[in-house]
């Protein structure tokens, strides 16, 4: 335990656990579809369904998929905001015993494409998001990361990986279509990579969608 | 990390406490003394900052069962507290509505026991008129003691109850006060241990889950127990047990603590019949 973790950070209250943890989750989704959806449903789970407006965990989702920082003093106004900005938005609860009590899942909808993001506060301000899109995976938002949908043929993966200058930390896979011989990659970074690196990624033709999330915390 | 050691260092390097733990939080995460410097003397900046703009205010809070403590005692004074003892309470109920209205707060160690650091540093510089370097170097000992609890018993109330946020809070807020009123390091290890005694056994049971009641009050009032404590403290009194095991005392409470009393709202006066009937009336607007 680092002194940083016992002082700080500034935040908005009133709880790290389901205020802050829950503006990083819906600032993940932000960065991920790089701005705010048409439509976005979130879906809360085991005590993020049960106490949601008593701490404030909605304003704090909505103000996170607005892009708002830890410190945005918006966010207790950001239900307004989102409203003046047409952002279509509900809320609905849903009940699941075997994952962390304090999850969202978010499904939005921005230029027709539907993103599904799975992600649980695990306490003191700290997230994890488990799930991309049907992969699954555990990222803690403090490294950056890149979600790719490429075609599921020899040596993509490969191709792919060769592009990156930067040491891989983790790697989530999975094969989406067999018919339609898609597949995807969650590739999480030590660090940044340089902007180049990313345009050659997206320019290659085994790459169908390509998602930069750089470290949102 | 240890109080222990951090004794041992002070006597060995002959350098203050403060530079101590942060050579020592070097060796134990490789944090740059002065990079961690810079980040405490924001963190400072901050709270000093929202203590200044929120002091005495009303506030709407989110069930709006708390919201006008600091205001109401800002404008009714009996003469029971000292000015410096005033200023304090007043910042810890201020910061803790704040925090309640979805204000801006520095978790300190948590977001629900964000008043009372504020309290002791805000009232230093208020009534004592204390420099910002001198308060820093006290704010470095606030952040030992609080690291020194979190690495050996915790500073979560869903894990040891509110023992571990109020009273590690207390616990800082009472030594980095020690330490800038120029108390050595025995000083700061009796206020420290005198505040976590004072505090120990307190459970966590906010009423309906929410950082309200008794969150805000409890701020209030544990802020006087740090400026009791460092009082003590200051005028030679020792802790007869020395802060480590006074540590480890308080996670075994955490521990015996049954579930029921450590953060679900199922214990303490979260259940009690007038609890629950505000739940009844409010908990329509609220899920």
């Amino acid at each position: 335990m680092a002194m940083l973790d016992v002082v700080g950070p500034v935040m908005i209250g009133p709880s790290s656990s389901h205020t802050l943890g829950a503006v990083r989750i819906g600032r993940f989704v932000n960065e991920l579809i790089d701005g705010i959806p048409d439509i976005v449903t979130f879906y809360l789970c085991g005590s993020f369904a049960t106490t949601y407006k008593g701490h404030g965990t909605d304003r704090a989702l909505v103000g996170g998929i607005l892009g708002m920082k830890d410190d945005d003093e918006n966010i207790r106004n950001s239900i307004r905001i989102a409203e003046s900005l047409g952002l279509d938005f509900k809320f609905d609860i849903f009940e699941n015993d075997e994952i962390h009590p304090n999850t969202v899942r978010i499904e939005c909808q921005k230029n027709g494409i539907i993103h599904d993001i799975w992600g649980s506060s695990i306490g003191g301000g700290a997230i994890e998001i488990f799930k991309i899109n049907g992969v699954e995976c555990s990222l803690d938002g403090k490294t950056p990361v890149i979600f790719i949908v490429n075609r599921d043929i020899p040596g993509a993966l490969s191709r792919i990986l060769s592009k990156l200058d930067i040491n891989v930390a983790n790697l989530y896979l999975k094969r989406l279509n067999k018919l339609k011989l898609t597949a995807a990659a969650i590739i999480e970074l030590d660090k940044s990579p340089e902007n180049r690196i990313l345009k050659e990624l997206g320019d290659l033709d085994v790459v169908l969608e390509m998602y930069y999330i750089p470290q949102i915390f | 990390m240890l109080f222990k050691d951090l004794k041992n260092l002070v006597k060995e390097t002959h350098l203050p406490l403060h530079e101590v733990i942060l050579s020592y939080e070097m060796l134990e995460s490789a944090e740059d003394p002065e990079t961690l410097k810079n980040s405490l003397s924001s963190l400072l900046r901050a709270i000093l900052e929202i203590s200044e703009r929120v002091y005495g205010k009303t506030f709407k809070t989110l069930t709006g069962l708390t919201g006008n403590n600091a205001s109401k005692l800002s404008k009714n004074d009996h003469g029971l507290l000292s000015e410096f003892m005033r200023c304090a309470v007043i910042t810890a109920l201020s910061m803790s509505e704040n925090n309640a209205s979805m204000g801006k707060i520095v978790a300190c160690p948590t977001a629900g026991a964000c008043g009372i650091v504020p309290g002791v540093f805000y009232a230093l510089k208020k009534i004592k008129g204390f420099d910002f370097d001198t308060l820093l170097k006290g704010f470095i000992v606030s952040g030992g003691i609080g690291e020194i609890i979190a690495s050996k018993a915790t500073i979560s109330g869903a894990v040891g109850g509110c023992q571990a946020e109020i009273g590690t809070a207390a616990a800082m807020a009472s030594a980095g006060l020690t330490y800038c009123l120029g108390g050595n390091i025995e000083a700061v290890e009796a206020a420290a241990s005198i505040s976590l005694k004072s505090l120990m056994g307190l459970v966590c049971d906010p009423v309906g889950g929410f950082v309200e009641v008794p969150c805000v009050k409890r701020n209030g009032t544990a802020v006087t127990v740090a400026i009791t404590s460092s009082e003590i403290a200051l005028s030679g009194i020792k802790s007869v047990i020395p802060f480590d095991e006074v540590v480890d005392a308080m996670k075994k409470v955490g521990k015996s603590l049954p579930e029921t009393l450590k953060e679900t709202a199922l214990g303490g006066v979260a259940v009690t019949p007038t609890a629950k009937k505000i739940l009844k009336r409010i908990l329509g607007k609220l899920t």
